[in-house]
């Protein structure tokens, strides 16, 4: 159990057949203070790259792309009362949903962590 | 300035434009004229229109003759309101921001609504963008459509939403009578949009409709295009709307042949992230002095682009401050009094009208605005009246065309503008022009 | 030290005063602050002489209103200090250099607002009979032969209410116009550096909106552009000049090839001011542009609206027009209302009643005011003037595209790199010097942006003053006097503003005393 990152910095943490999603820790620097998050509703299905959610900092809103497909089982939905929990805590109680995912293969395309590190220093330069 | 930027001649700083569209000679238009030439002119234009302030007017039908204050105009002609932009700079935008923010809390006030946003174009443009919060809200894709809201803001909502994924039921107009919505509210109807007063001046008790929708998960919609009318009756709020959607014009905005005007627009808290348009907000300095801010603005065109709620950018600012400073004037009492007195000037009215053979009244109930059903057709009565320098109303045949039923009947709206003498000659001209 | 022949000339305390010492008032001189309204009423009072009411039989229909409003009652003196005061907190372009890039920041003649307000042109009412508005009539068929001639466009619709309205307008022609074609396109392209309005307004007619990216001298990538045309592309909407202040020197090329695949070429005007008189869009192939009248006609932006937005057509989509539109018939004008007739393929109507009377007559004014010669000079003037900013500052700031801009200068934050200095800091310092900041960070394609666009209205002095300060400002960011642009501005009615505590927990209406715990929180939250 390890998480898995995609381009637009969406994390993913596979437990079993359950997926949870967040954004890193390098997403929310970006974002700057986060003031709201739209979280989806729990029971819909949801395909590989369609919009999850949306996380809003004062001055830019962002979408959250579903980096898996399946069903979504369960929400954050204390990010609606304490959005700052983005910025405090991205990748643990700053989650935003969890998928039931359909296809585990989903992931397959994905960075790890040390791939990932990788990535971000190839953004900075 | 050319040497300095290195350039030969003003020309040169057009080099960009493709050679055979640059223009060479002067445009085939006027050279330009003196201050005093423009004046005359626009003078001359003003004389060859009939102003409604000089003679016996009881037009209405979505926009309101009514006494604008002094202050209220003398206030929006002050520079640091007339020529500010956006207040993109907050620091150095308080006036603007704190105005606006007196504005949301008076409309949210008259309405009984928890917000209300920084204004919209004008009436009919904030019903359409209302009817598109409710979609989104909702995410159903039908609005039910009175037949007796303002024709205009019927048909701006369903131009507005005609290459959207969503579309309007549109009800037939119902003049005569009460109209039922219970065969159309159901699951897959995001609103119902109801005028209140409605287009015929009709005062209806909305409570048992918005229990109806709520019911059904549907948003009731309110429409008000006589604001006054907040003054005396029980408020959209109070009935149970959802989000009311109103033309403020008749706060502080004068007549001006249509616009510009206020489009109010307010909701519930819960919806506000879905609301469109301008949202001024309360918070505090690095100082720790309470000020305020554009707010919640990625809900806007400009960050959020295809994705935002609406392409709203450029609002109704200066007529809003308008609004507020008159809304300022009349505080409680005022706005109370305001609309006691237009409700008895319509009856006064309407009874003396109600007195001539022929003409009856379509509504029992009515603020300040009555159909009368005529003997005649009514578009030509009114042009007969108007010669006679009497403003008689608005024919509904001039917003409802071709429907016969409607030929005859006339829209007549009273504000505290007009006298006793005004209301007695148009009795007068009116019996002479039904020859009675 | 004392003058002993009159009043003390210089200060008796230490010259080092502590500008934060406080007042027992809030007030500081003739920076004076103001309650909310709601904080100021005492009942009883009112602003406004009226008769009573005469006693009538109630028509309300037992719909009276019970509970009370909630608005507090104020004298009309109290009124207008409230209102005095807070205008005395806006920066306004009458007072000073406001170069918003982008939203033509000029001079407002007066001249306008006195003749908006003439008795028999401001006071008319939208619905009466036509036979008693001729002079209205007669003052939109001219306003609309104005704008006709100097686009070179054959027709003109006067209704959309400000800029994005007529955007709005002119995509809905375009897509009717498909449709009367019996023809579904979905796609429109739109370049990336476009006006945040743009793809808000392609998808509410229903378009998938793609980006089409710039080239490196800041125009549209033509070869970018035609690879993405296709049968199913409605068309494409460009703002010329562009919103990096550019003109587009391959608009024909684009145009034609927009229109070899049965497309239109909507064209956002927010930029007209810049070729008044030098270029027509009708000669460079648009199909539909909307002119912001308060803009390049100078009707006040009155802090953010009212606006117009008039939409100027090509043959091919003007039958498509929304009503109203004014015509001259057997007896004079006429208004065309309905869609049936001949406005039959009409798409529908954007506003109620005819449009945005009020901004028609400034508009007409300025414009009369002006005439060919002087809406030509307009042009030239507002061009010339962004080209001596921009030559003025590229020693100290970067150019994001090289070469002659058109109405406005455009700079990147390059030379604020490892300053610690942002471009929302110096725009703060700017405040401090007395101007209005420039556009920041639009567009989007430029890292940091600083949009400046002076207008035709300010003299040399006034743009070297403002040249000077800029000069100062950066070389006071790049010699790492970091901390006074973090802490700036200093000398504004309020200091920066805890714009996420408003986000977090939005305080949108003043609530009775709740409002006073709630402004506490916010100062607790701002401090900690």
């Amino acid at each position: 159990m390890s998480y898995k990152f995609t381009e637009d910095h969406e994390w993913v943490l596979l437990e079993g057949e359950v997926a949870t999603i967040g954004i890193s820790d390098y997403a929310q620097g970006q974002l700057g203070d986060v003031v709201y998050v739209e979280v989806p509703t729990i029971g819909d299905e949801i395909t590989k790259g369609d919009e999850l959610a949306v996380v809003e900092s004062v001055k830019a809103a962002s979408e959250v792309y579903s980096p898996v497909s399946g069903e979504i089982i369960d929400v954050n939905s204390e990010l609606e009362g304490a959005p700052t929990k983005v910025n405090e805590d991205a990748m643990d109680s700053g989650w935003f949903a969890k998928i039931k995912v359909s296809n585990s293969s989903d992931l397959d395309d994905l960075m790890d962590e040390a791939a990932y590190k990788a990535f971000l220093q190839g953004l900075d330069e | 300035m050319l040497a300095r930027v290195g350039v030969k001649s003003i020309d040169d700083l057009f080099a960009d434009i493709p050679e055979e569209a640059r223009l060479t000679d002067l445009l085939d238009l006027p050279l330009h004229e003196s201050e005093m030439v423009v004046e005359k002119n626009f003078r001359t234009l003003a004389a060859k229109n009939l102003s409604p302030y000089s003679t016996p007017c009881f037009l209405g039908a979505g926009a309101y003759q009514h006494h604008v204050p002094s202050v209220a105009d003398h206030i929006i002609q002050r520079s640091e309101f007339l020529t500010a932009y956006t207040p993109y700079q907050p620091e150095i935008s308080q006036g603007t921001l704190q105005a606006l923010f007196e504005f949301q809390t008076q409309v949210a006030l008259i309405t009984g609504m928890e917000v209300a946003n920084a204004s919209m174009y004008d009436g009919a443009t904030s019903c359409a963008e209302a009817v598109l919060m409710a979609c989104r809200v909702t995410r159903r894709k039908k609005a039910v459509i009175s037949g007796n809201l303002h024709p205009h803001y019927r048909d701006v909502t369903r131009t507005t939403l005609q290459f959207t994924e969503f579309e309007t039921i549109d009800l037939p107009t119902a003049a005569a009578g009460i109209e039922n919505f219970d065969d159309h509210i159901n699951s897959d109807i995001a609103c119902v949009v109801v005028q209140n007063p409605d287009f015929f001046g009709r005062i209806q008790d909305l409570t048992a409709l918005a229990d109806k929708c709520h019911e059904a998960g549907v948003l009731l919609v309110v429409v008000v295009n006589e604001v006054v009318s907040l003054g005396a009756i029980k408020s959209p709020g109070e009935m149970g709307a959802d989000i009311v959607a109103g033309e403020g014009q008749s706060i502080g905005v004068p007549l001006s042949y249509g616009g510009p005007y206020v489009g109010l627009l307010a909701t519930r808290q819960k919806f506000v992230r879905q609301m469109p348009g301008r949202l001024c907000g309360q918070t505090v300095d690095q100082d720790g002095k309470r000020g305020f801010v554009l707010t919640l603005s990625t809900r806007e065109q400009h960050i959020r682009r295809e994705k935002a709620t609406s392409n709203i950018c450029t609002n109704a600012g200066l007529c809003s401050l308008a609004f507020t400073i008159h809304m300022s004037l009349l505080g409680e009492a005022g706005f109370t009094k305001l609309a006691s007195l237009n409700h008895s000037q319509a009856v006064t009215l309407a009874e003396k009208l109600e007195a001539i053979d022929g003409v009856s009244l379509l509504n029992d109930t009515f603020f300040n605005e009555f159909t009368l059903r005529l003997p005649a057709n009514a578009a030509e009565i009114v042009e007969k009246l108007a010669t006679k320098g009497v403003l008689g109303g608005v024919p509904v045949s001039r917003l409802i065309p071709k429907e016969p039923d409607m030929a005859n009947l006339l829209l007549v709206a009273a504000t505290e503008t007009c006298s006793t003498a005004d209301m007695d000659d148009f009795v007068v001209a009116l019996k002479e022009v039904l020859g009675c | 030290m004392l003058n002993n022949k009159g009043r003390p000339t210089q200060p008796t305390v230490d010259s080092n005063v502590d500008d934060s010492l406080e007042t027992f008032t809030g007030n500081k001189g003739l920076e004076l602050e103001t309650p909310l309204i709601f904080e100021q009423g005492v009942p009883g009072r009112i602003g406004v002489d009226m008769a009573d009411p005469k006693p009538v039989k109630s028509r309300l229909g037992g719909l009276e209103r019970k509970e009370s409003v909630g608005l507090p009652d104020l004298s009309e003196p109290q009124v207008l200090r409230h209102f005095v005061r807070l205008s005395r907190q806006n920066y306004a372009i009458d007072a000073g250099f406001y170069p918003l890039g982008s939203c033509t920041m000029k001079h407002n003649p007066r001249i306008n607002e006195k003749v908006a307000r003439l008795a028999g042109l401001g006071d008319l009412h939208p619905m009466q009979p036509t036979s008693t508005v001729q002079g209205a009539l007669e003052l939109i068929d001219d306003l609309a032969h104005w704008l006709k001639t100097i686009t070179g466009m054959p027709a003109v619709t006067m209704s959309p209410a400000a800029g994005a309205h007529g955007e709005l307008c002119g995509v809905m022609a375009i897509r009717a116009a498909h449709e009367a074609n019996g023809e579904v396109r979905t796609r429109i392209l739109v370049p990336e550096s476009a006006h945040g309005t743009n793809p808000a307004t392609a998808a509410l007619c229903g378009y998938k909106v793609e980006a089409v990216p710039a080239r490196a001298d800041g125009r549209m990538d033509l070869d970018a552009f035609a690879e993405k045309l296709g049968p199913d592309v409605a068309g494409v909407m460009l703002t010329n000049p562009n919103t990096c202040g550019l003109f587009e020197t391959d608009v024909k090329r684009i145009a034609d090839l927009v229109h070899e695949i049965g497309g239109y070429f909507y064209c956002d005007g927010a930029n007209l001011n810049a070729i008044l008189g030098r270029v027509r869009p009708g000669d460079l192939g648009v199909d539909a542009m909307h002119i912001n009248l308060h803009k390049t006609f100078s009707t006040p932006h009155g802090g953010g609206g009212p606006g117009a937005g008039p939409v100027v057509f090509s043959e091919g989509l003007a039958a498509f027009a929304p009503v109203p539109y004014v015509i001259q018939g057997e007896n004079g004008f006429e208004l065309v209302e309905q869609v049936e007739g001949d406005a039959a393929q009409s798409f529908g109507r954007m506003k109620g009643f005819h449009g945005q009377m009020g901004m028609f007559i400034r508009a007409l004014a300025y414009m009369q005011s002006h005439g060919a010669d002087g809406l030509r000079q307009i042009a030239e003037d507002a061009v010339l003037n962004a080209n001596y900013i921009r030559v003025s500052l590229d020693d100290k700031l970067h150019s994001s595209f090289a070469g002659i801009c058109m109405h406005e200068a455009l700079f990147d934050d390059s030379t604020l790199k490892g300053t610690g200095v942002t471009t929302l800091d110096l725009a703060k310092a700017m405040i401090d010097e007395g101007f209005h900041p420039m556009t920041m960070y639009f567009p989007l394609v430029v890292h940091g942006a600083m949009l400046i666009e002076p207008t035709e209205s300010e003299s040399r002095q006034t743009l070297d003053q403002f040249i000077g300060a800029m000069r100062y400002l950066l070389d006071k960011a790049t010699a790492g006097e970091t901390d006074y642009f973090l802490s700036a501005p200093h000398f504004s009615p309020r200091r920066r503003l805890d714009e996420t505590g408003a986000a977090r927990n939005p305080v949108l209406r003043w609530i009775p005393d709740e409002s006073a715990d709630a402004n506490e929180k916010t100062s607790v939250s701002a401090a900690s």
